[in-house]
């Protein structure tokens, strides 16, 4: 682990670069156990891959400082255990061709019929890498090689909010109408962010996703039901 | 209150940006010169968080329903309170029926405007700043009410002076701190980084100003990894991208410098084709 400065106020610490759930786990745990001291002088964590950014008070502190007490913290065996379970979200995805535009030429091009596709892509448990480029957009590693697809030459100036696509060896979710140059293969009825609530996004780096098939009535269903606020996205917690 | 009459070129409300939900994808927004639009409210003795109007380029048409006290700083733009000329970094009070309006722009770009007890647009997660898709809108539209906290007319002296003949629009070289991936390249290409004048291109917004000039060339990328308002990044066709206030929060460019938020502020009031050089800084 290295600790970098990064501007006035900032320490990046960075684990090796790879991609790997051990990795996510050490900075979730790491996390857990920065919030846990409740420091006045730390403003803001976020964290990606192998990577966190920590934004911390600099009228009171300097870098060595932080980096210290950091590094204490991070050590410290005694802190109350991290939760070390596992949050499956379930998120419903309706892959009919009218949402999934691209589903028809994934298929000619990767000669694999629609609906081995949408199996390929809802049998497995994804991993929340980190979230970012948009306010709730999910990183998630774990898409099957056999649906890596390279994005779209020109993206598209908008894609519908709650878009499900592929792009290159990454599957994810539009949160919000945005341009985008992903495969679009479905979309989920579901608000992956919403600013109203408390918590606008209960997902975190870290927890598990899986895509569950719905039909068009169902997709109707949930929708009617969300908007109305009588929609929990349903987990599982794995212990 | 205060009603828009025109909304101006890109008018929104920011106040010093919404922190704590950067590891959601939620920018950080606030205002792009925070050294002006602080001064602004220290100029009315408001706390230094209040929500202030950011004027971009051309002005907007604004009638007061309501009694307060405002003031102007920042960019250098002709400014009217019921067509006479008022002072930029001059507190005024204004009444019922008082019409504010902006003109000519000589320096900078961006101007601050603010009431007694700042604007009082919705709060969503802990700030006020504009940013779409996070607050309803994203800019100001003509018949916009906004609402300030009714304030008796002021007549106390501002706590504070603030030396309006700092040369800020004239300086044109950017304090910098080494980026993560500073390291990454070689001399010759650091050197070419910090010896290089950079042009504002066209492209250049709240998101982001992109430099013009093509200068080190590479396949570098890494794995995505948290950026800052001030992160600069270097794109493979060997151009910078500064990320400004409403940024991204991840990125998968090389980092090469990290830009101070007074480096920040002064690269805020620079507009296309306006030229900068980098100097680095070391971290304390």
């Amino acid at each position: 682990m290295t600790y970098k400065p990064f501007g006035e106020s900032a320490i990046l610490i960075e684990w090796p670069q790879i991609i790997s759930k051990e990795i996510l786990n050490d900075i979730r745990v790491f996390v857990t156990k920065i919030e846990l001291e409740n420091s006045e002088y730390i403003l803001e964590l976020n964290f990606i891959y192998c990577s966190l950014l920590i934004i911390y008070n600099s009228k009171n502190s300097c870098f060595n400082e932080i980096k210290n007490s950091l590094e204490a913290v991070y050590e410290n065996e005694l802190a109350i255990s991290v939760k070390s379970e596992k949050t499956v979200w379930h998120i419903p995805v309706c892959y009919s061709e009218e949402f999934g535009i691209d589903l028809a030429y994934l298929s000619s091009e990767k000669k694999l019929p629609v609906e081995k596709i949408i199996l390929l892509h809802s049998s497995v448990h994804y991993t929340v890498y980190g979230i970012g480029f948009l306010p709730g957009f999910l990183y998630l590693g774990g898409l099957t090689e056999k649906l890596y697809f390279p994005r779209r030459n020109s993206p598209r100036l908008a894609v519908p909010k709650g878009s499900v696509a592929i792009g290159g060896n990454q599957t994810g979710v539009y949160p919000q109408s945005s341009p985008g140059g992903w495969q679009i293969i479905g979309n989920t009825p579901i608000s992956l962010f919403d600013v109203k609530k408390e918590t606008p996004c209960v997902i975190t780096p870290g927890d598990e996703i899986r895509f569950n098939p719905i039909s068009k009535e169902e997709f109707e269903t949930i929708k009617i039901a969300q908007e109305a606020g009588n929609y929990e996205i349903k987990k599982v917690i794995n212990g | 209150m205060v009603k828009v009459l025109q909304p101006g070129l890109y008018t929104s409300i920011q106040d010093m940006g919404r922190f704590g939900h950067t590891n959601l994808g939620v920018p950080v927004s606030g205002a792009m010169d925070s050294i002006s639009a602080g001064f602004a409210n220290a100029l009315l003795n408001n706390n230094k968080n209040n929500a202030v109007m950011e004027i971009t380029m051309f002005g907007p048409k604004l009638v007061f329903m309501a009694s307060t006290n405002i003031v102007i700083t920042g960019a250098e733009m002709s400014a009217e309170l019921n067509n006479n000329p008022i002072l930029i970094y001059k507190a005024y009070p204004v009444q019922n029926g008082d019409l504010l309006s902006f003109g000519k722009l000589k320096k900078g770009i961006r101007c601050y405007l603010a009431v007694s007890g700042g604007f009082r647009s919705e709060i969503i997660l802990k700030s006020r700043s504009f940013y779409s898709g996070i607050t309803s809108q994203g800019l100001l539209k003509k018949n916009d009410l906004l609402s300030f906290e009714h304030q008796e007319i002021n007549s106390k002296q501002p706590k504070v002076t603030i030396n309006t003949k700092i040369p800020f629009y004239d300086i044109n070289v950017i304090e910098v701190f080494k980026g993560p991936e500073f390291e990454l390249f070689l001399s010759e290409e650091q050197k070419k980084l910090l010896s290089t004048t950079f042009t504002v291109s066209n492209d250049n917004n709240r998101m982001g100003y992109r430099m013009g000039e093509e200068v080190v060339k590479h396949t570098k990328s890494i794995i995505t990894s948290p950026v800052l308002p001030g992160t600069v990044q270097l794109l493979p066709s060997g151009k910078l991208i500064i990320l400004m206030k409403d940024a991204q929060t991840t990125g998968g460019y090389p980092r090469v410098f990290q830009l101070t938020e007074k480096s920040i502020a002064i690269l805020a009031q620079k507009r296309a084709g306006e030229t900068l050089k980098l100097k680095l800084i070391a971290n304390k």
